[in-house]
């Protein structure tokens, strides 16, 4: 592969982003968006050749250095790709999806005075997010790792004249923050064992580290590798939004509705997902760590689906949904089905994508109305956005022969074969999510396209449906959330697509398992209608039928009933209250006591100023700094000493 | 003067424009200026030959100039750099350019003056960093408080006294000692010249001992947890100008002798109380940042931030033994000591360019209050822009220069114990946590009063400043390696030093 053709890809939205960003009056808003719009275009077009490359002409996969960034102690950091079956995959999900983002952007950004500011970020977002996928070393992973993690926080934080939306992204890149600490102390310690801080030494070694054992406290080994996995999971945990780092992730709904569907559903918040299949020659050999992620995962998958049911704001409900869904993702990393997380990282990146877009049109036409109590009877009104939404809401539920159905199905069937500690607990999860999933989704569709109009009568009298520029990406949304997983669960869960790029021991091989009784896509979806999750699904979309259509007067009665668990859901089982009230307390009571009580008590009170006779005695000699004296002193002090240094020098 | 005395010019010629522009004097201010601004320009132009001239790959002195300076007590004009003084050199005279641009039209009062006392602090400070005999480094090493006394008794805040008191007591008790053990160290060696001095056979009971005194000189510039406290009240009383260079260059002094001093002079005794650095720093990091936290003064809280960054420089410098006793081998050190040298240039231009951008708004608003601020993006886009790379830079921003120096601190102290790294590392919290609170209460949200709506942006010469700063601060955080490759030769020998007992064998 040619690696100049590999730099271009991330280098042309970067070039486009400093354009946008620097020039954006110079090139004014429809320069701004041709320029960003032109680079992801091409770099979109670039990733699939290079997925050609790789799949029709059997390249290989590419592994090199394109720029040395700093040797240390014989350590090289560099810039450098691995563009291989699995990065490639991610950089065509990246690139296309940020495509249609870009044009949707046009429309829904089309009053907003940070117009160019907007694309500038977003093309600056892309570069990042391939700099993340393409790395081949753990320095370049970090970097994009944390330039993903700016871009999101100044996206969230867009309008920055809110109060909510600043207070948002100071969270999001917190609670990031926290889950780097972990991510930075699992590359010290990848280091330390290899010496290297290339993907392919850490992934020779991996065995070696295995075998290490590492003392915490005394008398108290570790294995090396299980301590490098958690830390870096706990990376992971902190992108991709795992409990109980997710708290994030909903708050971060207060950027715009482009970035909420590009960064914090499709692409950014799946780079956890996409570091740790990437690094499945290191898991792999953790048991223990498998498991942590295993529990964190089903944990987070079934609890925040909950979540998505008591929520009235239609991005919410979305961005619980993205939690739950990064949950089964991670889960299925747990019983390392990495093959199967990627897959369904992709099939939910188009549909979810397409789902935020759809919501985001919904928003727009109705004014920035997003509580659906004052939606209902939409589908009428907006019928493209209505029946796209529909294909991703069916996709995401489950819905044989969607594209959703073949990820889920398969994640669900590899954690039923998965014997790894904790499977049995994840599978209770994912099953029951399912229905959960079915639950939230279809009420937010019935809330919002269908049954009575309650709208108010500010969104009544300027109600308008949204143009083309806005409904095109749906479309070219809607296609993959229907067909790609038809299309592609043969090649990418069975057919060996991953080759050599993830790793899975022959112990643990759940996809293989599974792929003996896969007898093709169609089969394979019909053997779907049979009892198990799909009717689980039918199940969850009946109850939102009955709750939300047929016995509206339903929903108080349950909450009445349940009260305190209902309390506890509204209340999102008071993370928040705990982080803000208890950590944050925390942070600024010790900040406080050590520097009243440090500083400025102990240190600067009993010894500084206790030497009190002495400042006394001096203050009496420097006060006279004021007068200036001791200023023209210092002059000719130093005059002198310059005189003299001359003297004795040149003999002047 | 010969063409290759480059340190000579970079050295006296500052002080020489300092004079000049004192001569000229405040009733032709504007002559004043222009002086100040050619004579600072020239000066880091004259650094240029020093780093094209400077050759890597060796761990020799270059561009040496030697002459005989007081005979009667052996003490040698004796000039030279090797990789670790040239960066801080360089920055040095890279800081001082801004610091006179944004003092521009800004210091109303006595402007020649105050112009004059940084050109000759310039100098003076170079000198530190340039010598080699250590008289002559502590001639420089005193001489070069003056002038800053001078800029904060002049021009500082209303408690100006205070402050110029307690830095002063600080520095002064600290070299004292100092001055002590130069003077021990000279009665055995014969002669002031460092190399002499790091080739003196040392038993571990006088290492201790210097050690000791060094380090109070050392730690009270840095400065380190517990002598850190006169340094928010400077920067408080100090002028932006003096706080920019306070922090951007004077704390490098405290750092830079622990490295050209202790360590080599010392090993021993570095090595037998390595625990105490490492400790302090460690403290430094984690204590200070939560003060950083709750600060109201914005000056105090990057005062605070400056603390706990200089905490990674020691931290970086003393991994060494730590890193042996538990590895076996001395691979990785490097790592932090290059670290420590890199979070030393990161920090002066971060640092500096926070303070200036404080700067700014107290021209604007005379208060350095949080609370007296908010959304002040809404009126000043540019200033808002540059004032929140710069807070991203300081809380390690990968792609900016103050990732690197902090990311090899720990991956050093990995090596050393898991343990010293997840304390490091938790400035990757704390840091972001005070540096972007800081931005969300002054930078974003609504406009929070009258006086934030009539704020102007930047005008031409600030927003120059500010935006050379920026440059520097993501080239060097892209293209750092022709730094490494300027300290490479040094540092490696620097480490051999250290690992050589000097105790003699009986």
């Amino acid at each position: 592969m040619n690696p100049h053709l590999l730099l271009a890809i991330p280098v042309l939205p970067l070039l486009a982003a400093l354009l946008a960003g620097l020039a954006g009056k110079a090139i004014g808003r429809a320069g701004a968006a041709a320029v960003t719009i032109g680079a992801v275009a091409a770099s979109c077009v670039l990733s699939c050749v290079v997925l050609e490359q790789l799949l029709v002409e059997h390249v290989p996969a590419f592994d090199g250095t394109v720029y040395g960034w700093l040797v240390s102690d014989g350590v090289r950091m560099q810039v450098g790709f691995l563009v291989d079956h699995l990065s490639a995959l991610m950089m065509v999900v990246v690139t296309f999806v940020s495509l249609c983002v870009h044009v949707y952007t046009i429309g829904y950004m089309h009053d907003d005075p940070g117009f160019q500011r907007f694309f500038s970020y977003i093309s600056l977002f892309t570069f990042s997010m391939l700099m993340l996928v393409m790395s081949n070393n753990f320095m370049q992973l970090f970097f994009g790792w944390e330039a993903v993690g700016v871009v999101s926080y100044l996206l969230i934080g867009f309008w920055y004249t809110r109060p909510s939306a600043v207070f948002a992204n100071l969270k999001a890149f917190l609670v990031n923050r926290v889950g780097d600490f972990g991510f930075v102390l699992g590359i010290a310690g990848v280091l330390y064992y290899t010496g290297s801080l290339d993907y392919r030494d850490a992934f020779a070694a991996a065995p070696d580290i295995a075998a290490k054992s590492m003392t915490l406290f005394q008398g108290h080994g570790w294995s090396a590798l299980t301590l490098i996995c958690i830390c870096l999971f706990i990376g992971a945990m902190g992108k991709s939004a795992q409990m109980p780092l997710h708290v994030w992730l909903p708050d971060s709904m207060e950027g715009p509705t482009p970035i909420s569907a590009l960064i914090h559903a499709a692409t950014m918040v799946t780079a956890g997902i996409f570091m740790v299949a990437r690094m499945s020659p290191l898991f792999e050999y953790s048991d223990a760590a498998l498991s942590f992620v295993l529990v964190i995962g089903a944990t987070t998958a079934l609890f925040m689906g909950f979540l998505g049911i008591v929520n009235d704001d239609i991005k919410r409900v979305i961005a619980y949904s993205t939690l739950s869904q990064l949950g089964y993702m991670t889960v299925a990393l747990g019983v390392s089905g990495y093959s199967v997380a990627i897959f369904h990282l992709m099939t939910h990146a188009f549909f979810k994508a397409l789902l935020f877009l759809a919501a985001g049109a919904v928003i727009i036409a109705m004014h920035h109305e997003q509580d659906m109590r004052k939606m209902g009877g939409l589908r009428r009104r907006m019928p493209v956005t209505y029946w796209t939404s529909m294909i991703g809401a069916l996709a995401l539920i489950g819905t044989p022969f969607f594209s959703g159905f073949y990820s889920k199905d398969a994640l669900i069937e590899a954690v039923h074969a998965s014997t790894r500690y904790g499977a049995g607990y994840a599978y209770l999860c994912v099953l029951a999510g399912v229905f959960v999933t079915a639950l939230y989704t279809f009420r937010m569709m019935f809330l919002t396209f269908h049954g009575e109009e309650r709208l108010d009568h500010h969104a009544q009298e300027h109600f308008h449906d949204v143009g083309w520029d806005m409904k095109a990406p749906l479309v070219a949304l809607a296609i993959p959330s229907l067909i790609i997983g038809y299309l592609t669960v043969q090649p990418i869960l069975f057919g060996g697509y991953f080759g050599e790029a993830i790793k899975v021991l022959q112990a643990h091989d759940v996809v293989g398992e599974i792929g003996r009784e896969f007898h093709g896509p169609a089969a394979f979806a019909l053997h779907g209608l049979l009892p198990g999750p799909a009717w689980l699904a039918a199940l969850g979309v009946y109850t939102a039928w009955l709750f939300v259509l047929k016995h509206p007067e339903w929903g108080a009665d349950v909450r009445r009933r349940a009260g305190w668990f209902y309390r506890l859901l509204v209340n999102k089982y008071y993370f928040d209250w705990f982080n803000e009230n208890v950590l944050a307390r925390i942070g600024r009571g010790l900040g406080i006591v050590l520097w009243r009580g440090g500083d400025q008590a102990l240190i600067d009170g009993a010894v500084v100023n206790g030497s009190a006779r002495m400042v006394g005695w001096l203050a009496g000699v420097t006060r006279r700094l004021q007068s200036g004296f001791l200023y023209s002193y210092a002059f000719w002090m130093i005059i002198g000493l310059a005189a003299l240094l001359g003297w004795f020098l040149y003999g002047i | 003067m010969q063409g290759h005395d480059w340190l000579s010019v970079v050295i006296w010629l500052p002080v020489a424009g300092g004079l000049l522009t004192l001569a000229i004097g405040d009733r032709r201010a504007q002559a004043a200026r222009w002086a100040a601004l050619l004579t600072s320009l020239a000066t880091l132009a004259a650094c240029v030959p020093l780093c094209t001239g400077f050759v890597n790959g060796t761990a020799a002195f270059q561009f040496i100039e030697r002459v005989p300076w007081i005979a009667a007590l052996h003490a040698q004009y004796y000039l030279g750099v090797d990789g670790i003084s040239l960066p801080l050199i360089v920055l040095t005279a890279f800081m001082t350019v801004p610091v006179i641009i944004a003092g521009w039209n800004v210091v109303e009062k006595r402007p020649a003056q105050y112009f004059a006392a940084f050109l000759v602090m310039e100098g003076l400070m170079i000198g530190v960093f340039a010598s080699l005999d250590a008289l002559l480094f502590y001639f420089f090493w005193e001489a070069m408080l003056i002038p800053m006394f001078v800029i904060i008794g002049i021009w500082g805040g209303p408690r100006r006294v205070y402050a110029t008191l307690k830095f002063f007591l600080y520095t002064f008790l600290g070299s004292v000692l100092m001055l002590v053990a130069l003077i021990y160290l000279y009665l055995k060696a014969g002669d002031y010249s460092l190399a002499s001095m790091q080739r003196l056979p040392l038993s571990l009971v006088e290492q201790r001992w210097i050690f000791l005194a060094f380090l109070l000189a050392f730690a009270v510039k840095v400065p380190m947890w517990p002598v850190h406290t006169w340094l928010p009240d400077a920067h408080v009383e100090a002028p932006t100008g003096g706080s920019v260079i306070l922090a951007a260059i004077m704390l490098k002094m405290g750092g830079y002798g622990l490295l050209r001093f202790s360590l080599p002079i010392t090993p021993d005794a570095s090595h037998e109380l390595d625990w105490l650095i490492v400790a302090l720093s460690l403290i430094a990091i984690v204590y200070i940042a939560f003060v950083a936290l709750v600060q109201q003064d914005m000056k105090k809280l990057v005062a605070y931030s400056s603390i706990a960054h200089m905490g990674f420089v020691t931290l970086g410098a003393f991994l060494v033994f730590f890193i042996l006793s538990a590895t076996g081998q001395v691979k990785g050190a490097v790592n932090g000591l290059d670290g420590a040298m890199v979070q030393m240039i990161s920090h002066g231009l971060i640092s500096g360019a926070l303070f200036l951008c404080i700067g700014v708004l107290y021209d604007r608003m005379h208060t350095r209050d949080i609370s007296a601020y908010g959304g002040v993006v809404n009126v000043m886009p540019k200033f808002g822009a540059l004032f929140v790379l710069f807070a991203l830079a300081n809380s390690g921003l990968p792609g900016t220069s103050g990732f690197i120096g902090e990311f090899l601190v720990i991956l050093a102290s990995f090596k050393a114990s898991f343990w010293f790294a997840l304390l490091a590392a938790s400035i990757l919290v704390v840091g972001a946590a005070y540096n972007l609170w800081l931005i969300k209460r002054v930078v974003f949200g609504p406009v929070a009063n009258d006086k934030v709506a009539q704020l102007q942006d930047l005008n031409g010469r600030e927003f120059l400043v500010l935006g050379v700063l920026a440059v520097s601060v993501v080239l060097l955080g892209v293209w750092p390696a022709p730094l490494l490759d300027m300290m490479e030769a040094s540092v490696q020998h620097l480490l051999q030093q250290v690992v050589t007992s000097k105790i003699p064998v009986i």
